[in-house]
């Protein structure tokens, strides 16, 4: 799928360190690459403390990152940004947050919330042009116009989301970065919030970086995957080649871990541990290797061969 | 299908039962009716779990039962009876409805009844090493000397799977991991063996790996210990893993229980039906996830007939007038739908749900 096609989002050797003290360094990110083509969702997995939210927030450029390429739509992006650049990145990346109550403004009505993006970069001429966007939006996401006028407390957890994605999708971004968007969200209401996603690429066309620690969930909604473990991408591939082919013992660990809903299977099944230490991983050392053209594990050639023989 | 729960039902094993429980809270907005009819039973050694979305009332229920209800709940009615052997030998049972809820936290809370909460770095105290909140419940509850307390923390410790107990006893809670933590909360509530162990939605804070890594540690704790396990959960995978037992809360009431195997293989209430419709399952292809259209409903306006009602594709023409009674399915399975009652019209299982649960079977096959 692949094909000579140019990536919306192409991100290479990305570092994000962050300096705790004069001999300490966290390195969060360290040196990730990967691509996400246009209209496609590419999903980001890995336990907490892998990664994988300040990724996103590096290409959002909520951090400046310390090493390493982002080109957005063509644009270099990692850089000192121009004024030009930065409005562009503003204006067509979007975030959507994990906590819809923590993210939401307690004292703005949903209709100034959702409004906020386009009145502060002048997009819409007219009071009328935002009045009807924010319309739109709101029936897209499946609230009413109606309800544009109450408060985020007013909302249930799932309807704040759903509010969260509006003002996400009100600037019509191309890309969306929706960190951990469903976890603080009940069973039944994430299948909404997925399906709703779902809609709206299917309808607008819009990508998604989608981040999260619940491989399942990911399972439905990404094109692609990408699993992190301490700043690394461990390996990444289709939905498929991730759930029917994983390589790196961090994967199988991943997969082994989600308890499936079947009591006499899951009574049975021990999920398999992973201790990057106990087997002498070391990250820095390995390089990528290539299963298909879109299927990549990080490892050394002697632990590549181990994990291949045993699969 | 051949159930695989080891343990039998017998009335005089039960250590906990429930009947008829109802409490509102009294709020600036009005009353909200949060539980209305709970029935429920606890056996010794078994692990039961109740299910709901947030808001259904399943931690209000173990809440009461721990005697740390909020200052605004009232127990309208009802009975929650707790039988034990004293340090005497002799059987004792106590309803702890009637119980002052000061006088439950003096009594039973942390010596027999103990809870495991949510968030780990919340429930232990920063300023306190690992090693004193273990021997704390122990001193406070038994009286015992410092060095036996000690002695007993140690071996606790190292039960729950913490290597290099000597060091770790003197930590703080902050220089734990979220897992480590959350086993020094396991082995906090274990330190007074307790008959019952609350565990209140206790992998919700984890991630995955260390998940089923924490479950495990419960179970095994469970089958050395025979002690009877609470779970409240939102993830049916948790649940099919642990529980022996099911019961699913829907606004206040319990809609659906029975062994885990009747309500997993064979469940009967529309609610039921969409909380297993939307898991994602692994092994699926297909595309959309099921959800659930709608909300839970507002417990403070009065819920006329069924509560699940509005968001029921099946609903009956009845579901909207009457609350329905609980139907007797076989077995230990109960359903509170009317969908059971013998004038209902026949309503399949959807059929997506119906090829999950053959295909459920046909895996579980192989593992007996």
């Amino acid at each position: 799928m692949s094909e000579n096609r140019t990536p919306l989002l192409h991100v290479e050797n990305l570092k994000q360190h962050f300096r705790i003290s004069r001999r300490f360094t966290t390195k969060a990110v360290d040196g990730i690459s990967f691509d996400i083509y246009e209209g496609e969702t590419y999903g980001l997995v890995g336990e907490s403390g892998s990664g994988k939210s300040t990724t996103g927030r590096s290409i959002i450029r909520l951090y400046d990152p310390t090493d390493g390429k982002i080109i957005f739509d063509g644009r270099d992006i990692s850089g000192k940004l121009s004024k030009e650049d930065e409005r562009y990145l503003r204006t067509n990346m979007q975030m959507i947050f994990q906590d819809p109550m923590a993210c939401l403004n307690p004292r703005k009505k949903i209709s100034q919330i959702i409004a906020e993006g386009l009145e502060i970069h002048h997009i819409c001429k007219t009071k009328e042009e935002i009045d009807e966007r924010v319309k739109d939006v709101l029936d897209k996401v499946g609230l009413s116009s109606e309800q544009a006028t109450r408060f985020p407390h007013q909302f249930s957890g799932g309807q704040r989301q759903r509010v969260g994605i509006a003002r996400a999708l009100v600037m019509n971004p191309k890309l969306v970065i929706a960190d951990e968007c469903i976890s603080a969200l009940d069973v039944s209401i994430q299948a909404q919030v997925v399906n709703l996603m779902r809609d709206i690429q299917d309808e607008m066309g819009t990508t998604y970086l989608f981040i999260a620690h619940d491989l399942s969930m990911v399972k439905y909604i990404s094109d692609r995957i990408g699993v992190m473990h301490l700043g690394h991408i461990v390996e990444t591939g289709t939905t498929d080649e991730i759930f029917e082919n994983p390589i790196h013992p961090y994967t199988k660990s991943l997969l082994s871990a989600i308890p499936h809903p079947n009591p006499i299977v899951e009574k049975q099944r021990k999920s398999l541990s992973y201790n990057k230490d106990e087997e002498g991983v070391i990250y820095e050392n390995g390089h990528e290797h290539i299963l298909s053209e879109t299927h990549k594990v990080l490892a050394t050639d002697e632990e590549f061969a181990k994990w291949t023989a045993n699969s | 299908m051949e159930s695989t729960n080891s343990v039998k039902r017998n009335k005089s094993d039960r250590v906990l039962y429930i009947r008829d429980l109802n409490i509102s809270f009294e709020t600036a907005y009005g009353t909200v009716r949060a539980i209305r009819g709970v029935r429920l039973d606890l056996f010794k050694g078994e692990t039961i779990a109740i299910v709901g979305e947030s808001g259904s009332g399943k931690s209000v229920t173990v809440k009461t039962i721990m005697g740390i209800l909020d200052s605004n709940g009232v127990i309208n009615s009802g009975q929650i009876i707790y039988r034990y052997t004293d340090e005497n030998g002799e059987q004792q049972e106590v309803d702890l409805v009637k119980m002052s809820q000061k006088d439950i936290r003096y009594k039973y809370c942390g010596k027999h009844i103990a809870m495991v909460f949510q968030d780990p770095m919340t429930s232990l105290d920063p300023t306190m090493t690992v090693g004193r909140q273990i021997m704390e419940p122990m001193r406070e509850h038994y009286s015992i000397s410092r060095a036996e307390a000690k002695k007993r923390a140690m071996e606790l410790l190292e039960e729950v799977g913490i290597d290099n107990p000597d060091k770790r006893f003197k930590q703080f809670p902050h220089e734990l991991s979220g897992g480590m933590r959350q086993r020094v909360v396991i082995a906090i509530a274990l330190a007074c063996d307790p008959d019952i162990l609350i565990c209140d939605e206790p992998t919700t804070a984890l991630d995955v790996t260390i998940q089923a890594k924490i479950l495990e540690l419960i179970k095994d704790l469970q089958k050395k210990k025979g002690v009877s396990v609470i779970y409240i959960t939102h993830d049916l995978g948790v649940v099919a893993k642990v529980a022996d037992y099911v019961a699913v809360m829907y606004a206040g009431r319990i809609v659906e229980k029975g062994r885990i195997n009747e309500v997993f293989y064979d469940p009967r209430h529309p609610y039921t039906w969409g909380l297993l419709s939307s898991m994602p399952d692994v092994d699926t292809n297909s595309r959309r996830l099921f959800a659930i259209p709608g909300s839970p409903p507002n417990l403070m306006e009065k819920i006329e007939g069924d509560a699940f009602a509005p968001r029921n594709p099946f609903a009956l023409n009845i579901d909207y007038r009457e609350e329905p009674p609980m139907y007797d399915v076989g077995g230990q399975h109960r359903v509170a739908s009317w969908l059971c009652d013998p004038r209902a019209p026949k309503v399949d299982v959807p059929e997506e749900l119906q090829v999950r649960i053959e295909k459920m079977k046909k895996e579980a096959e192989q593992y007996e």
